[in-house]
């Protein structure tokens, strides 16, 4: 056994307690997050200047990310990409769980929306999430609507099977059955008994989707179905990186991949440390 | 003989919510085609040049200005014959060339979902086993980063490695130039499957080592954990006995649900190493415009998914030994 104090001490993190350290960490994320998306706001797409004096050029203090075959700062180009795939990650994953608990509350009703709603998500589980992302992305006729669209449709799923098993729990409780000998209606009910319950669950969900929704928009986007190729998008970026591998520039892939695994895993922390606030059962995980 | 009849009564109702479902695929993926504003007709004479009253012919032949309704029921009726249309692209009945597309595919898949598989339990277990230590940590810490990382750029990176670098593997994957297709001798083709492969695996691992590790340290937590450590079982025994009996089935269970996924991954890595597959053929269709093909392929991606989540349900639901127990009794 290794006494778990001895390994605390040299840890200078040990004094804060665990709810402070939990604070922290999440403020840091999504400082980091805030910053990127500033930053790119700040970045005109006009100032992606091509320069071919500066063509191909590996990673270096001037340009950290390196140069492409047009000159371009590949450092100004990640960020702006990163930007504009945090932006529609955030309109995706609030359109999903929008459409997540319009259907966990619907199946609320009774037993037959609720079948009907399983029902649901087994469809759209069925198909492969990226092959219907294509479906609607193409249907829209692609760009940036198709894909935050696409994006949205497939990954409502999870929380809306988390929000239908959490209400159910709740619709057996006593208070609620007590309400409705009161006479309340279903919409009250739901409004004041189950809302403040899920709430917690609704945030976590939501930023949950966040790192999933960023993950399969740069995916279609790679495959050449989602942004223009014209926008500095990640996926735009490494599909345009592929012809230049065989060349040695091996910096036009590392680089913005690397930077959009970073922004996935900052979600992803963020999500779950958030989790551990709001919902302290989990805490002890 | 009871357990047969229970068997074939529940793939009998599994086999009609599967009906039920791919037919709401298809009117689902159909009405999204009917919506794009893609056309055939420009895709299928794309370079060559024809007069007014040809395009009319065709878009006569093939229906394009009938209602969906109609085009649905025509679309209907040749599928319950097994005709899936002829694919735009590639000039040859959409049957065969999923037949083609989807073995070279599954080859892939299969090979790499056995090898994550694998790997990830054992990786998990160990990690599970060794809680807490720095073996545990760097597992750990592999998965998370493998989650957050986008599949294709993985296998960009692994292509860079191996292909550019080392030069171990071609970096077109594909036949070899200057060799037909059916000349491909099996170690061309093992040489161009090995990559996308390895890529898949790696990112496969992720999901079943962190659940094979929690439930691992669920079972460590147990009572009759803790009573045969009392007794003085200790080490791989235990684990063996104790920890790989109660944890293996489930996981089982997780790596066939993961159909879904695994195809996903396929799409993007053939795009990547332009292994001539299923995941490849759709993104062509897609771009391309071919609809017939692409509707094929969403029903016969629908199909392998519902599959495995059908056989992830049968072996939850038959082979788990305590359940077999437990009819005997009751």
């Amino acid at each position: 056994m290794v006494n778990p104090n001895k390994n605390k001490s040299l840890n200078p993190l040990s004094k804060i307690n665990l709810r402070t350290k939990t604070l922290l960490i999440i403020g840091l994320t999504i400082l980091i997050l805030v910053l990127i998306v500033i930053c790119s706001f700040f970045i005109d797409s006009k100032e992606i200047t091509t320069n071919f004096l500066i063509i191909n050029q590996p990673p270096s203090f001037e340009h950290l990310f390196g140069t492409d075959w047009l000159g371009r700062d590949m450092f100004t180009r990640t960020i702006k990409g990163l930007g504009l795939s945090i932006q529609i990650g955030a309109c995706a994953s609030l359109l999903s769980s929008a459409i997540a608990i319009v259907l966990a509350f619907i199946g609320s009703i009774n037993q037959k929306f609720d079948t009907f709603v399983a029902w649901f998500v087994d469809l759209f589980l069925s198909i492969p999430h990226i092959l219907l992302i294509i479906l609607i992305s193409i249907s829209l006729g692609g760009g940036a609507l198709g894909v935050t669209i696409g994006v949205a449709f497939t990954h409502w799923t999870s929380l809306t099977r988390v929000l239908r098993a959490e209400i159910k729990q709740i619709n057996t409780s006593d208070f609620v059955k007590l309400s409705e000998r009161f006479g309340k209606s279903r919409l009250w009910i739901a409004k004041e008994h189950i809302l403040p319950l899920v709430i917690t669950q609704i945030i976590v969900g939501t930023i949950l989707i966040f790192p999933h929704a960023i993950m399969h928009e740069a995916s279609v986007t790679f495959l050449g179905f989602g942004l223009s190729p014209h926008e500095p998008a990640i996926g735009i970026i490494l599909a345009e990186s592929m012809k230049y591998l065989a060349t040695g520039n091996w910096w036009l892939a590392l680089f913005p991949g690397l930077a959009l695994l970073i922004i996935v895993l900052l979600f992803d922390i963020a999500g779950e440390n958030i989790k551990k606030i709001l919902d302290p059962t989990s805490a002890n995980d | 003989m009871m357990k047969n009849e229970k068997l074939l009564k529940f793939l009998g109702k599994k086999l009609i919510r599967f009906i039920i479902l791919i037919i709401f695929v298809i009117l689902l993926s159909f009405l999204l085609i009917d919506l794009s504003p893609i056309n055939p007709v420009k895709t299928y004479v794309s370079n060559m040049i024809v007069s007014q009253e040809q395009i009319a012919a065709l878009e006569a032949y093939w229906g394009v200005n009938q209602p969906i309704t109609t085009k649905l029921v025509n679309w209907l009726g040749n599928i319950i014959h097994g005709d899936l249309g002829t694919s735009l692209i590639f000039r040859m009945p959409v049957v065969d060339v999923i037949k083609e597309r989807f073995t070279a595919s599954l080859i892939l898949m299969l090979t790499s979902w056995l090898f994550s598989g694998i790997l990830g339990f054992i990786l998990g277990v160990i990690a599970g086993f060794k809680k807490d230590t720095i073996i545990d940590k760097v597992i750990k810490v592999y998965c998370y980063i493998l989650q957050s990382a986008p599949t294709f750029w993985i296998a960009l990176i692994i292509l860079m490695i191996f292909a550019v670098y080392l030069g171990w593997f071609p970096t077109g994957l594909g036949v070899p130039i200057g060799t037909l297709s059916e000349d491909v001798s099996f170690l061309d083709w093992l040489k161009r499957l090995i990559l996308p492969m390895i890529t898949l695996s790696i990112i496969g691992v992720a999901s079943i080592a962190l659940f094979t590790r929690d439930k691992l340290i669920e079972v460590m937590n147990t009572d009759y954990f803790l009573f045969s450590k009392a007794r003085g079982e200790s080490g791989w025994n235990l684990i063996k006995r104790h920890g790989i009996r109660n944890i293996l089935l489930p996981a089982i269970t997780l790596q066939f649900l993961g159909f879904s996924e695994l195809f996903g991954g396929t799409v993007l890595v053939e795009q990547v190493f332009t292994y001539p597959g299923i995941g490849q053929a759709a993104v062509s269709a897609g771009l391309r415009s071919d609809v017939p093909l692409l509707l094929g392929i969403v029903i016969c991606s629908t199909i392998f998914v519902y599959s495995g989540n059908l056989i992830a349900d049968i072996v939850y639901n038959f082979v788990d030994p305590r359940i077999k127990e437990g009819e005997d009794n009751g």
